[in-house]
């Protein structure tokens, strides 16, 4: 049952960023109702699966990297509904639902390849959770960084098309971009922390340097520095949307880092 | 009875002759009378506005009607002769007028396309002639059904979305940078006439302070009073950029008065905070080279009309669905105003009663199978006789009303009482599947629901 979910959830978010994708080339506004109903059916049949497997027979399994995956994916449209329903900035289902999208492929891709984590402590949950809501702060600051771009190249360069007149106010995404990275950075930090003790239980050390650590405390020095750059010497709009893309290229390496992360290292 | 415009645009006369013929709202009403009081005009409106006057009217005869229309507008201006006004006249009649009135309405004939006004300035009209009672039924539906028209038109198609001022498009463009307006600053540098009027768009969308500053200082205090702002010293302008989010240059200054340094250094003192610079100035008054500093959004002359033009082409895409809507609409109109040329309405009149008669005799029939044919007869003859002396009288009535004022009001009627503009439930074809055909003392539900849509156009008209 929770995998019929799932494949109706696949199948919904792939034709929900095709039609995002049509709707943001187009100068009609009709496909965005088409877009949206179906992103909320896929959000709809995702929240089963997600509860399913939290009460299902599995739930007494530790949470496996696919699990975490899908959370990503499901908290990204999560955050896009909340957005779209405050806002409606419809073009931004254009650019999140694509990435939940690659986030849920993902996680269909490796369940199998991929080793669970090591339940060590409830931590564990803990620790998977923190990191995967740090992680979705991250691509939301991602979408509005890449999205006040292309809006601030559109603007320079006098290119008033249709993706112009779709896309938000620049103030709008630089303070999108900088709440997701103020509400990101904290949860990424408590997950970098109740992973290290997770280790330090399992292992007897906090950190052993493999890829997914090392990746995971650079992105976190990373942001700390945009953080702190943004609060106190003005990086924000233009650096500040280039700083937020580039970080992102942290989280995914971390993230790949994870996946390929060999069954006898512990998280 | 024909529907006819006579009139003039700004497609068709220019401003001088428009400003001599324009009738100003306290003398449209006296106007209205006059032109009821020619012969052979039964109804009339007057359209007066800067771009056009229009008369639309309900005549007897289109020439005559047509000719009459002609003299009234040439009097309405004794300077004016008719020779002089008449190549500037268009005029059309039927399917076309109520065309031409539904563009109008709908703001396609505009000299803006899809600008706003227009509508109120039909709705005023239409007021004017409903209190000097110088329209009727044909004129009130036909008004009311362009007001709805024109109201669909701005619904379902983005014609009046976009800016098509420069001064608009200024708006448009700030409102992609900063999501709200509201606690932002325009500095507003020099005062020419466009950059005043950008700065009132921008004041009209919520921009919270105005600063101002012109070379004369004394300028700048009464334009920063005018606006309810701050004036800046000329000298120092150039310190206060940082403060603002929006500066608006148009000088007479032949030189740049605001280079990419100065800009650069604002936006290092605003911390980086987007800033939205429009030099609205010929010869431009902000160095170009601003357009290589980050964060910081230069915009001149020709971009903005660069941006008027686009949104004309869109607009013009979507007057393209408007006509198509106009053409619908006026389809309906023409079906209803078919419906009331008196001889279909005599003619269905008759069949629908004839229908009733004819039911009601076979039903008796069929019960007394006993009669003689002679006795037939006289039963089938009973029956045409009360059926024929019921209706005797509206159908005189409708012919010699015909050609009254009030003939389209009978036609209306009869229509309405009889129920012409259903299909008979008594007909032969819908008999056979009706079981228990309904007689005219229990009167069809949808009767009912007709009467509210109608009855707020017959107060109209006894007003």
């Amino acid at each position: 049952m929770a995998a019929v979910c799932f494949m109706i959830t696949l199948v919904l978010y792939i034709l929900a960023a095709v039609s995002f994708f049509s709707y943001s080339l187009r100068r009609s506004e009709a496909l965005s109702k088409v877009s949206l109903g179906v992103t909320v059916g896929g959000f709809a049949s995702h929240t089963i699966a997600l509860v399913m497997r939290m009460v299902g027979p599995s739930s007494s399994a530790p949470p496996s990297f696919s699990d975490a995956l899908s959370f990503l994916s499901w908290m990204i449209i999560l955050v896009f509904l909340v957005v779209e329903f405050r806002h409606r900035i419809h073009v931004l289902g254009s650019f999140m639902v694509p990435l939940a999208l690659v986030s849920l492929v993902s996680a269909a891709a490796l369940p199998e390849t991929v080793p669970t984590l090591q339940p060590v402590l409830k931590t564990l949950w803990f620790h998977v959770t923190l990191s995967m809501l740090g992680t979705v702060g991250f691509t939301v600051a991602f979408v509005a960084g890449v999205m006040y771009l292309i809006q601030d190249r559109l603007l320079k360069s006098k290119q008033f098309n249709v993706l112009y007149s779709k896309l938000p106010a620049l103030d709008f995404l630089d303070h999108l971009n900088q709440q997701s990275i103020v509400l990101g950075f904290p949860l990424l930090t408590l997950g970098i922390v109740t992973g290290a003790i997770s280790a330090d239980f399992s292992r007897g050390s906090y950190v052993s340097w493999n890829p997914e650590q090392t990746w995971a405390l650079v992105t976190w020095v990373f942001y700390f520095v945009v953080l702190l750059g943004r609060l106190t010497v003005g990086w924000r709009a233009k650096r500040a949307a280039y700083l937020t893309v580039i970080g992102f290229a942290g989280v995914i390496l971390t993230l790949v880092g994870v996946a390929l992360k060999g069954s006898s290292s512990l998280s | 009875m024909h529907l006819i415009v006579v009139g003039l645009s700004h497609k068709t006369a220019p401003v001088e002759i428009r400003e001599q013929l324009a009738v100003p709202e306290s003398r449209l009403g006296e106007a209205l009378t006059r032109l009821c009081s020619y012969p052979g005009i039964k109804e009339g409106i007057l359209l007066s506005t800067c771009n056009r006057v229009e008369v639309y009217s309900v005549v007897d005869d289109v020439d005559t009607g047509c000719g009459r229309i002609q003299e009234f507008l040439a009097d309405t201006h004794l300077s004016l002769s008719s020779e002089q006004l008449t190549p500037h006249l268009y005029w059309h009649t039927g399917d076309r007028a109520i065309a031409h009135l539904f563009r109008v309405a709908a703001s396609l004939d505009s000299m803006i396309i899809g600008e706003s006004q227009i509508l109120g300035q039909l709705k005023d009209a239409f007021e004017v002639a409903l209190a000097h009672k110088t329209t009727g039924v044909i004129m009130n539906k036909v008004v009311k059904k362009a007001i709805s028209v024109a109201k669909r038109v701005r619904t379902e198609t983005k014609i009046s979305e976009m800016a098509v001022s420069v001064s608009y498009a200024a708006v448009e463009l700030a409102k992609k940078i900063f999501s709200n307006l509201h606690e932002k600053t325009v500095l507003l540098i020099g005062a020419g006439e466009m950059a005043k009027l950008a700065a009132r768009h921008l004041l009209a969308h919520g921009v919270g302070h105005v600063r101002i500053t012109t070379r004369t200082p004394q300028h700048a205090v009464d334009l920063a009073a005018k606006f309810g702002g701050t004036a800046v010293p000329f000298d120092q302008f150039k310190d206060d950029m940082a403060s603002a989010d929006i500066v608006l240059v148009s000088t007479g200054a032949s030189h740049y008065l605001v280079g990419a340094e100065d800009v650069h250094r604002a936006v290092t003192e605003r911390m980086n905070r987007p800033m939205f610079l429009i030099d609205i100035s010929v010869p431009r008054n902000i160095d170009p080279a601003v357009r290589h500093v980050d964060n910081a959004f230069l915009f001149d002359i020709d971009d903005l009309k660069q941006r008027v033009e686009q949104n004309r082409a869109e607009r013009m895409r979507e007057a393209e669905k408007a006509e198509r809507m106009v053409l619908e609409e006026v389809t309906t109109l023409l079906d209803w105003m078919k419906s009331l040329e008196v001889t279909p309405t005599i003619v269905a009149l008759r069949n629908r009663v004839d229908d009733i008669k004819r039911a009601e005799v076979e039903k008796v029939l069929g019960r007394l199978g006993h009669l003689s044919h002679q006795d037939r007869e006289l039963v089938e003859g009973l029956a045409a006789s009360i059926v024929n002396k019921l209706i005797h009288r509206t159908m005189v009535t409708l012919k010699t009303e015909v050609n009254s004022s009030n003939g389209p009001a009978f036609v209306e009627a009869a229509r309405r009482f009889f129920h012409l503009d259903r299909p008979s439930p008594f007909s032969r074809e819908s008999r056979d599947d009706a079981e228990q055909p309904r007689g005219l003392d229990e009167p069809p539900e949808e009767f009912q629901s007709e009467e509210p849509a109608q009855k707020p156009s017959m107060r109209k008209q006894a007003r």
